[in-house]
C-alpha cells in the first residue's frame, strides 16, 4: 500500500522537477542573452570612461582599446577649464554653460506651452482644433534638416544668429509638437466633468488650468521634461549650423575638439569632455527614468 | 414667480436636432424631474440650463433674467454631476471651498459655510480626506455639499444616483428628498429612473426624442399619461395596452376586447372622460395593479368589468405577485397580493378597474 501511494506521488513530482528545470534553463538563456547585449552596449562607454583616466602617452603606446596601466585625473580639469580649442584655452566650461542656458529655458518653455496646448486641444475645443492638432503632429514626423533654411532666414531677420537665445527659440518651436502630443493625449483622460464643475464654480480658463489640470499633470510633465531635456541637450545639427566658437553648446564644441588643428589626438581630454557633455542627460535619466516609464503608461485618473 | 422658464428651446449639432422646441418652467422652490430614456435630450437640456452647451434658438430665463449668453459661473446655479466631478487633487474641504475662493468670498464666511454644509450632510469627519479615499456614497455627499454651499437660485442634478448600488441609491434618494424639503431650493433633476422621478419630483417632464411628452404632477402623469410612450415609460411593470373597439351596451359606452379563447368581453367604460364614437378602434391602457381577481359567483363591484384570462406565468416577488395572463393573443401583466394571486394554469375571472382605464388613439398614440 505504501508502494502504491509512493508511486502515485512520484509521477507529478517528477513532472514538477522537470518543469522547474525547464523554467530555470529558460531564465538562463533569457538573462544570458540580455546580459550579452548589455555588455556590447556598455563597452564603448567603458572604454571612454577608462581613457579619461589614462595618461596620453600610455594611450598612444598601448592603443585606444586597452586595459589601463596608468591612472590620473588630469584630463578632467583640463577638459573642463584649460584645454585649447581654436586658440582659446578655456576648455568646455563655457560650452557646458551654453548648453545649460539653452536647454533649461527651452525645456521649461516648450513643456509649459505643450501643457497649455494640450489643455486647449482637449478641454476648450473649437472649430478646427482637431485639424490644428493634426498640423502640429506633422512636426513629430518632420526631420529637422527640412527647417534649416527657414530657421537661418528667421534667425537672421531676428538678429539671433550665433546666440543661445536663437537656439532656445528653435528648440521651443521644434519641441512643441512632441510636448503638445504628450500632454494632449494625457489630458484626454481627465474627465470633462471636472472642467464643467469648475466653470460652474466660477473658475476661468487659467484658474482651471492652474488649480485643476496642472496638479493632475506631474506624470506627463516629468515625461515631457525628460524627453525635451535629453533631446535638446543632445541636439547637434542646429547647434553646429547656427553657432560658432564660444557661443556653441557642448555638443557642437566637442566636434571642434576632435578637429583641433594640431596632429596630436588628445584622447584622454576628449574622453573626459565627451563624458562631461553626456553627464546631464544621464543624470536626468537616472533620477527621472522610473517616472518616465511610469508616465508613458499611466492615465491621469483611475 | 417662476425660478426657471424655458421657451421654444432648440439645440442642433449640425443637421442633427437633439432638442425640438422645449417649453418648461419651474416655480420657485419646486423640484422638477426630467425623465426619459437615454438619448432623449434630458442631459443636453440640463447642460444648456447650466450654460455648458450653447443655445441654438429659444430662451432660457433664470428668475426673470434671460441667460442664453450668460457664462455658467454668472447664472447663479450649482450642479451635481453623475460622475460627481470632485477635484481629485483637493481635499473635501478644498473641493467645497473652491467655488467660494473663485468668487473671492471672505475667509470667515467660507468657514461658516463649510461648517453649515458639513453638518447638514454629516461629512465633518471627511473634510481633510481626498476624494480617492471616499466611498461612493461619501463622494455623492461631498458633491452635494459643493453645490449646497453656494446657496444658488437653481440646483441642477445630472443623474446623481446612477453610480451607486441599489440599496445606497434608495437611501440617498430619501436624503435628497429630505434635503430639498429643508432647503426648499428650486431643483432640476435629470434621471432615467422613473421611480426616482416619481418619488422626488413635484412635477415631472417626461422626454422622448428631443421633446417633452408631458409635463405634470407625478400622480397626474401616472394616472392620465398624455400618450402611450409616457404610459409605457412611467410605472413598472409597464401599463398593459389592449386593442379594443368602442361599442354600445344598453346605450352605455363599452369596449369590446378579444379574450383568449376567441370570445369577446364587453367592458363598460367608466373613466369619466368623454367616450369616443361607436365603432372606433382604441387602445385600452390598464395598469397591472388595476387588475384583480373576482369571484365569478358574486356580482362585481361598481366600475369593475370582468373577463376570463388563462394564467401563463406567475412571478412572486414577496410583497406582491406578478402574473402574466393571456388576453386575445396578447400577454398582460397583473399585480396581485400574494394570498390572492392566481395559480399557474388556472383561468381566472379578471376584474378590470374601468374607472382608472386610459384610452389611446391607435393612430396618434395620444390619450383620448
Amino acid at each position: 500500500m505504501a508502494d502504491v501511494a509512493f508511486g502515485a506521488a512520484t509521477v507529478p513530482e517528477r513532472d514538477a522537477v522537470l518543469a522547474r528545470r525547464r523554467w530555470l534553463w529558460g531564465r538562463i538563456v533569457v538573462y544570458g542573452g540580455l546580459s550579452l547585449f548589455a555588455v556590447v552596449y556598455l563597452v564603448p562607454l567603458l572604454v571612454v570612461v577608462l581613457n579619461s583616466f589614462r595618461d596620453l602617452p600610455e594611450i598612444a603606446r598601448h592603443g585606444l582599446i586597452a586595459w589601463p596601466r596608468s591612472f590620473s585625473f588630469h584630463a578632467w580639469p583640463e577638459a573642463w577649464g584649460t584645454f585649447c580649442v581654436g586658440g582659446t584655452c578655456a576648455g568646455m566650461k563655457a560650452n557646458f554653460v551654453n548648453s545649460l542656458k539653452m536647454t533649461i529655458p527651452a525645456t521649461v518653455i516648450s513643456t509649459l506651452f505643450g501643457a497649455v496646448n494640450g489643455y486647449v486641444l482637449t478641454k476648450w475645443r473649437f472649430r478646427g482644433s482637431e485639424a490644428l492638432f493634426g498640423c502640429m503632429l506633422l512636426g513629430v514626423f518632420m526631420p529637422g534638416q527640412i527647417a534649416l533654411m527657414p530657421w537661418a532666414f528667421l534667425l537672421g531677420k531676428l538678429h539671433l544668429t550665433n546666440t543661445t537665445s536663437g537656439l532656445v527659440l528653435i528648440h521651443v518651436v521644434q519641441g512643441l509638437s512632441f510636448a503638445t502630443l504628450f500632454c494632449r493625449n494625457y489630458y484626454l483622460s481627465i474627465p470633462d466633468d471636472l472642467i464643467k464643475a469648475a466653470r460652474i464654480d466660477g473658475a476661468g480658463f487659467w484658474r482651471i488650468f492652474a488649480k485643476i489640470v496642472l496638479p493632475l499633470s506631474p506624470p506627463i510633465l516629468i515625461v515631457t521634461v525628460i524627453w525635451q531635456f535629453t533631446g535638446i541637450w543632445n541636439e547637434f545639427l542646429y547647434a553646429v549650423v547656427f553657432t560658432s566658437g564660444t557661443q556653441q553648446p557642448i555638443t557642437a564644441a566637442l566636434v571642434a575638439l576632435a578637429t583641433n588643428g594640431t596632429n596630436v589626438r588628445n584622447y584622454d581630454v576628449m574622453s573626459a569632455a565627451v563624458l562631461i557633455g553626456a553627464l546631464p542627460p544621464l543624470l536626468v535619466y537616472l533620477f527621472g527614468g522610473k517616472y518616465f516609464v511610469r508616465g508613458l503608461t499611466q492615465g491621469a485618473i483611475k | 414667480m417662476a425660478a426657471l422658464t424655458i421657451r421654444a428651446l432648440r439645440k442642433s449639432y449640425g443637421v442633427v436636432e437633439v432638442l425640438k422646441g422645449i417649453d418648461l418652467e419651474a416655480r420657485s422652490g419646486e423640484f422638477v424631474a426630467l425623465v426619459g430614456p437615454s438619448g432623449c435630450g434630458k442631459s443636453t437640456l440640463l447642460a444648456m440650463i447650466a450654460g455648458l452647451e450653447t443655445v441654438t434658438s429659444g430662451e432660457i430665463r433664470i428668475g426673470d433674467r434671460l441667460v442664453n449668453a450668460v457664462e455658467p459661473k454668472d447664472r447663479d446655479i450649482a450642479m451635481v454631476f453623475q460622475s460627481y466631478a470632485l477635484y481629485p487633487t483637493m481635499t473635501v474641504r478644498e473641493n467645497i471651498t473652491f467655488g467660494m475662493q473663485s468668487r473671492r468670498v471672505p475667509k470667515a464666511e467660507q468657514e461658516t459655510a463649510v461648517k453649515r454644509v458639513a453638518a447638514l450632510l454629516q461629512i465633518e469627519p471627511l473634510l481633510r480626506r481626498k476624494p480617492g479615499q471616499l466611498s461612493g456614497g461619501q463622494r455623492q455627499r461631498v458633491a452635494m455639499g459643493r453645490a449646497l454651499v453656494r446657496d444658488p437660485a437653481l440646483f441642477l442634478f445630472d443623474e446623481p444616483l446612477s453610480n451607486l448600488d441599489a440599496k445606497l441609491r434608495v437611501d440617498m434618494r430619501v436624503e435628497i428628498k429630505k434635503l430639498h424639503q429643508r432647503v426648499a431650493k428650486t431643483t432640476i433633476y435629470v434621471t432615467h429612473d422613473q421611480v426616482e422621478a416619481m418619488t422626488l419630483a413635484s412635477r415631472i417632464a417626461v422626454m422622448q426624442a428631443g421633446s417633452v411628452q408631458q409635463f405634470d404632477e407625478p400622480q397626474r402623469i401616472y394616472d392620465r399619461p398624455a400618450n402611450m410612450f409616457v404610459a409605457g415609460f412611467m410605472g413598472s411593470p409597464a401599463m398593459n395596452f389592449i386593442p379594443a373597439e368602442m361599442m354600445d351596451v344598453d346605450g352605455r359606452p363599452a369596449l369590446a376586447v378579444r379574450t383568449a379563447r376567441g370570445g369577446t368581453a364587453m367592458l363598460a367604460l367608466r373613466n369619466g372622460a368623454g367616450a369616443p364614437a361607436r365603432g372606433r378602434e382604441v387602445i385600452l391602457g390598464v395598469r397591472p395593479e388595476h387588475l384583480s381577481r373576482v369571484d365569478p359567483a358574486q356580482p362585481p363591484r361598481a366600475g369593475l368589468a370582468t373577463l376570463e384570462a388563462p394564467v401563463e406565468v406567475v412571478e412572486p416577488t414577496g410583497a406582491e405577485t406578478m402574473a402574466i395572463l393571456r388576453v386575445g393573443d396578447l400577454e398582460i401583466v397583473g399585480r396581485f397580493a400574494p394570498d390572492l394571486a392566481p395559480r399557474m394554469g388556472e383561468t381566472v375571472t379578471l376584474g378590470v378597474d374601468m374607472t382608472r382605464a386610459c384610452l389611446f388613439d391607435p393612430e396618434t398614440q395620444r390619450l383620448i
